[in-house]
């Protein structure tokens, strides 16, 4: 849908920076997208979940799916014990079985960064972590800013910022902007995942805008939710940003990556949501470079599933460890 | 790396099918007196299902017969009440199997699983739940304090949604406390004949519902009965209006519900994705054998390329094949004449100068396919823009203002349905206003609902089914 990124005044040909020059042109384009219709996105997403996934391709889903996982703890408990633990966790989900892949990331709070970033030098297993006083991001830019430095500095390599929600709700589109572009400066050379919190934005037409708004402020990721928030990540919200990603690939020739986060629990529920990125943008966003999964609890039910499918017993859940 | 879905296929082994089949009358399946035999087969795979009789005219004497008695003796006299409880439990008894007759509809038909499964059986159940309600309100349905039911109804009915037209027509016939006899279609007749099972299990009354199987000699039959008080018909124009000629000077009260090539206009500022989604079910929901199906795209001109592009990259994620894969989007084409029909008009569209587009897809070896396809700069005056190709195949025009959108979707001899896609509800309304159709969906297509009166315009046919208004053609 490349027409949708050149019907807004002002960005034609993949270049599309005339649109950020001011809050009018900024506004006047987000409000040119396309609206999502509620019934309809809801009934595609409900739709796909019913794909059945069976034997080799729920091998290989499963599989995929603990690769996609950034492992997560965001807890005012959280402890550089804690930490140690869900490291190990993230390098052998599964210490019964070597076969089973490593998770894509972990994702811990800034002062947990230090704990972590040696435990995981040199596995391929990221290092992420929340910034720009995560969860609310009711904090002065500076202090979003020097949050994001301190969490680099340490070792992060990718940041999960989240967005002004207060100034994209009240129409302040451009300050939300150059927010997220102050971060990225600020990240250096670490992954920037902007999460919209989807739970707070309400509606799809504001999850679209939001997720253009993101990209063009140069986020290498967009992420649902914070997790803190009720609802997190659904089907059909995920559905609309996956469909902005592919739309803004389309329209300026960048990738962008996507990852639901918050309330996604079951291996079946991972399956449909790579359903989703299959049959929604394609085998191109089908790996941990592009989707993510944003989780605790999940990790063990893929786990359960894996074994069961390798072996065709349920085994308890007290043969997979709890960190 | 490509996420390829392994095989899911729902199983055969829940479905039953006998090698052959009688006819069902007074509560009975009996043997045919005067009939031929004929084959109906698994369109998928062209393996014959089983034998089923063509009812002769001896046959359908009996069947009226058993009707008329029943009507006479037993079920025009029944409380509404207790026709409701009869209809209660059959809707039950339809949900309880609703996987093996939704396996069974897609091995004689074609469709998906996921489409019999999720929507056929589903509404087949909502209509008689929603009917039985009726059954003692008639006084309430606003047609006058005391209606009375007509008599015998003679009912024939298509091969496209074959169990879901069956309750259309027998639902709100039994509500108003007539009796039926019903026609299935030729290539379609095993769930009506499985229906038959679940009203001996229901304990109807014998000769409330008939099921006389066959091909259009036993359907005209049963239309000219002269023991027939009501006749129900859905299918095409041309049988229709053979009906309407042979029905013309009698007592008969005729409802038609025939062909459509339904407008689905989308607008500039429509939400694209979902419109694309609409467009898809609007013509290859059930591989497009739906008579208000969205044959007819038009385009806004100043989106038209945009939707397209997007349509073709939907189009090529449509998983056509196996209609017991629980994957599978789009299922086999009904018969080898259908597929026929549909190939001779797709080339007329080649050979008018349309642009033919469909998208890869490797189709089985045996059995009726056809792979989705799209015509581009399609004009009125082409052949695959005005005549119903009751296929997978989509003619897209394009128009530049509401009022041409509205002249095209009216200039066509049908007025079954249409769809309209914009952001705008007072143009939903204005637009809805104009269109001369029965139907007319906003954002969304193929959608229905038992409380919701169905039926067409003009050469679509005439009389509502579904709602408050499908009662009307069952009381006088």
């Amino acid at each position: 849908m490349t027409a949708t990124a050149t019907r807004p005044a002002g960005a034609a040909g993949g270049d599309l920076s005339a649109v950020t020059r001011s809050e009018a042109a900024l506004r006047t384009f987000l409000h040119g997208l396309p609206g999502v219709d509620q019934v309809g996105a809801e009934a595609r997403a409900a739709m796909l979940g019913t794909r059945s996934i069976k034997t080799t391709a729920k091998a290989w889903a499963l599989d995929l799916a603990i690769r996609m996982i950034d492992l997560t703890t965001l807890e005012g408990a959280d402890t550089p014990g804690k930490v140690t633990a869900l490291c190990a966790k993230a390098l052998r989900p599964d210490p019964a079985d070597p076969s089973c892949p490593r998770v894509a990331a972990l994702c811990v709070y800034p002062s947990m960064v230090p704990v972590a970033a040696p435990l995981l030098a040199g596995t391929g297993v990221h290092l992420a972590s929340v910034a720009t006083a995560f969860p609310s991001g009711q904090a002065p830019l500076p202090v979003k800013l020097e949050d994001t430095r301190a969490a680099v500095a340490a070792g992060a390599d990718e940041v999960d910022m989240v967005i002004n929600r207060g100034a994209f709700l009240s129409g302040r589109y451009l300050e939300v902007f150059d927010e997220i572009v102050a971060v990225k400066e600020a990240c250096g050379p670490a992954h920037l995942k902007v999460i919209l919190e989807t739970g707070e934005l309400a509606t799809y037409d504001n999850v679209r805008r939001a997720s253009w708004l993101a990209m063009l402020a140069g986020g290498d990721f967009i992420k649902t939710s914070t997790g803190k928030v009720h609802p997190a990540a659904t089907p059909p919200v995920t559905l609309v940003m996956l469909e902005a990603v592919r739309d803004f690939r389309a329209a300026t020739g960048r990738q962008v990556g996507v990852k639901p986060a918050g309330g996604i629990r079951t291996a079946k529920d991972a399956i449909k949501y790579l359903v989703l990125v299959n049959e929604t943008v394609g085998e191109d966003w089908l790996s941990p470079d592009w989707f993510r999964f944003g989780a605790s609890t999940l990790l063990n039910d893929l786990l359960m599933q894996r074994t069961k499918l390798a072996t065709g017993r349920y085994s308890g859940p007290d043969y997979f460890t709890l960190d | 790396m490509p996420f390829e879905y392994a095989p899911a296929p729902e199983s055969r082994s829940i479905v039953d099918i006998r090698p052959n089949y009688g006819l069902f009358i007074n509560g009975q399946f009996v043997d045919a007196k005067d009939g031929e035999l004929f084959k109906t087969v698994n369109p998928a795979t062209e393996e014959v299902l089983a034998e089923v009789v063509a009812a002769g005219q001896s046959d359908v004497d009996s069947a009226v017969a058993a009707a008329r008695s029943a009507y006479d003796n037993v079920w025009r006299d029944l409380p509404g009440r207790e026709r409701a409880k009869y209809l209660y439990r059959i809707a039950r008894l339809v949900q309880e199997r609703a996987r093996e007759l939704a396996v069974l509809e897609s091995i004689d038909n074609g469709k998906p699983i996921r489409e019999s499964r999720d929507v056929d059986l589903p509404l087949v159940a909502a209509h008689f739940f929603y009917y039985a309600g009726w059954a003692d309100k008639l006084p309430y349905a606003g047609l006058g304090p005391d209606p009375k039911p007509i008599g015998v109804a003679g009912q024939v009915i298509p091969w496209n949604f074959p169990l879901l037209m069956l309750a259309w027509k027998i639902a709100p016939a039994l509500a108003a406390g007539n009796t039926v006899v019903l026609k299935p279609a030729e290539t379609t007749p095993l769930t009506a004949l499985a229906f038959a099972e679940i009203c001996q299990q229901a304990d109807l009354p014998p000769g409330v519902v008939n099921i006389v199987t066959g091909a259009g000699d036993t359907g005209r039959m049963l239309v000219e009965h002269p023991g027939v008080d009501k006749v129900a018909f859905t299918g095409s124009t041309e049988v229709g209006r053979a009906i309407a000629r042979s029905l013309a000077g009698t007592r008969k009260r005729l409802t038609l519900e025939l062909g459509g090539k339904a407008a689905n206009i989308v607008f500039d500022d429509a939400p694209v994705d979902q419109a694309v989604e609409g467009i898809v079910n609007g013509i290859f929901f059930n591989q497009g054998h739906v008579c208000c199906a969205g044959s007819r795209l038009l385009l806004q001109e100043s989106v038209a390329e945009e939707v397209l592009e997007s349509l073709k990259r939907r189009m090529a994620r449509l998983r056509v094949g196996d209609p017991l894969d629980k994957n599978t989007d789009i299922g086999a084409i009904n018969s080898a004449a259908q597929l026929a029909k549909i190939r001779e008009l797709s080339d007329i569209g080649s050979a008018e100068g349309a642009e033919r587009w469909s998208p890869p897809c490797q189709l089985p070896d045996r059995g009726f396919w056809f792979a989705p396809t799209i015509f581009t700069g399609v004009s009125q005056a082409h052949r695959i823009a005005r005549e119903e190709i009751f296929g997978p195949v989509l003619s897209v025009l394009t128009f530049r203002t509401p009022a041409e959108a509205v002249e095209k979707a009216n200039n066509t001899p049908y007025g079954l349905s249409a769809g309209i896609w914009t952001d705008k509800g007072s143009r939903i309304l204005a637009i809805a206003d104009k269109l001369r159709a029965g139907v007319v969906w906003a954002n969304t297509f193929n959608k229905f609902d038992p409380t919701s009166p169905f039926g067409g315009y003009k050469e679509s046919g005439y009389g509502r089914e579904g709602g408050r208004h499908g009662l009307e053609a069952y009381l006088v």
